[in-house]
């Protein structure tokens, strides 16, 4: 039997049987791929928070690494500590969808040559997708050890140039804090002085923009906390060691 | 999917006949999908930065292009005319959905390096050219002599112009510096040499293309347009 292959009737089936066969088949190999893609990316991810402290280690021997130089995970709403959640499991995407008071934020504490620092994800727009980062602060909460940015299809060599070191090396020593006000770290266009600025991407403008903004926005978040619960200890603590020292 | 082969049942064709090795010869030099047919430019500027995503594209091609071509060409006799084009973006864009998956899962270092070229490979129109100009009318064996051929002439310059990109803008390959080191002024350092930084640059990518046109214009007589 011959049949009429560019016939309406066949056309139509030929169709949906072919669909269907490769949608079975990339399903197939995309479920069985799942495990693995996800562990690769939680490597990546640990890597990237034990970078932003200045710890270079290889994605392979980043679960390790991690181990033994991450102190604590805690996850904070508002100006309070939530218990019984995985920081690492927070998705910072979903996150900043919600309303500021509702959004709950991971927050990693490091102990890397005897100092302890704060690691904060960052997640924000640059111009084509997402951009994210870790940002690390020294024990005062105020200077920056180090931050790490990671974009998902900024364009290479222009906005892309975030996740290169030029950019990135400029971020040690810089503080967010001016006394005890919140100013963030701005990114500047060309003229950056002082240690409350950087310089942007020429050409990049939009992401080194967008860089900007998710600082501002992700860092903000953890004022409250910081204010309540460490800073307040650390005053206290200080004041305490100085008023002792001073007897 | 390929219960209905329609192979045609003329095997008195040997394997490596004297026209089946020329399928895999021609797109090597005389038909050569980059620097004859000037097809697949855009990856080749993108990706030759550094020799070892070069040789993982051209690989992902090589896979993309021979399953592909025999995927098609088993079709051939069951696609309907009308919606050919569309049939041959769904094979190809499955194919490169599987390369790229496993690269996620395998080899996700290189993955993330060659990001959305991956998924640019359905847009390299070698594999599009190649399923409409050859396994639509050929028998499996023959596309995929074809495919291979056309990946091997395209990985080859991808793998040369990587090559001269990494060895004098970044003085490595795979990685390995091999003109000393830049930062302690050894080796050729040490005797003022200099890493090119423009050869990291896309317009780079398409001058060395332009001198590797050049000398097989030279050497080659047929290229040679009156």
């Amino acid at each position: 039997m011959k049949m009429d292959v560019n016939s309406n009737g066949y056309t139509f089936g030929f169709a949906a049987v072919l669909v269907i066969v490769v949608a079975a088949l990339l399903s197939f190999t995309a479920t069985s791929l799942k495990d693995r893609q996800e562990e690769n990316v939680a490597q990546e991810k640990k890597q990237n928070i034990l970078a932003s402290i200045g710890l270079e280690v290889e994605r392979a021997d980043a679960a390790q690494a991690y181990e033994e130089n991450i102190a604590q995970e805690i996850v904070i709403q508002g100006n309070q500590k939530i218990d019984g959640l995985s920081a690492f499991g927070v998705d910072m995407a979903e996150e900043l969808k919600k309303a500021p008071s509702e959004r709950m934020y991971p927050l990693f504490i490091a102990n890397y040559n005897n100092t302890n620092s704060y690691i904060i994800p960052l997640r924000g727009k640059g111009l084509w997708g997402p951009i994210w980062g870790y940002i690390a602060l020294k024990d005062d909460l105020n200077t920056v050890i180090g931050a790490t940015f990671g974009h998902k299809s900024e364009t290479p060599g222009l906005g892309a140039e975030i996740s290169t070191p030029i950019f990135q090396d400029q971020f040690p020593g810089m503080e967010i804090m001016e006394g005890t006000q919140f100013v963030s770290i701005e990114v500047r266009k060309g003229d950056a002085s002082g240690t409350h600025q950087v310089d942007g991407i020429s050409g990049g403008t939009i992401t080194s923009v967008g860089v900007d903004a998710m600082l501002k926005d992700c860092l903000q978040g953890y004022q409250s906390f910081f204010d309540n619960e460490i800073r307040a200890t650390q005053v206290a603590y200080s004041s305490f060691k100085a008023s002792a020292t001073s007897h | 999917m390929s219960d209905t082969q329609t192979l045609e049942k003329k095997k008195s064709e040997p394997l490596f006949s004297k026209k089946n090795k020329k399928l895999i010869s021609n797109p090597l030099n005389d038909d050569n999908p980059i620097t004859v047919q000037v097809l697949g430019i855009c990856s080749a500027l993108a990706i030759t930065v550094k020799l070892e995503p070069a040789i993982v594209m051209s690989m992902s091609v090589l896979f993309v292009m021979g399953a592909g071509n025999v995927v098609i060409s088993l079709m051939r006799n069951l696609i309907p005319s009308r919606i050919r084009i569309i049939v041959q973006l769904v094979v190809v864009a499955s194919l490169v959905i599987l390369v790229d998956q496993f690269l996620k899962a395998f080899l996700y270092d290189v993955s993330k390096q060659l990001s959305v070229f991956v998924g640019l490979i359905i847009t390299n129109c070698i594999i599009m050219g190649r399923f409409e100009a050859f396994a639509l009318a050929n028998t499996p064996w023959k596309s995929f002599l074809d495919g291979v051929g056309n990946a091997f002439g395209y990985a080859w310059i991808l793998i040369a112009v990587a090559f001269f990109r990494e060895l004098l803008g970044s003085g490595t390959l795979f990685g390995i510096p091999v003109l000393g080191d830049p930062a302690a002024k050894t080796g050729l350092y040490a005797l003022g040499y200099e890493n090119n930084g423009m050869m990291l640059l896309p317009p780079m990518a398409l001058i060395t293309v332009g001198v590797i046109i050049w000398i097989q214009r030279a050497k080659n007589t047929k290229l040679i347009e009156d």
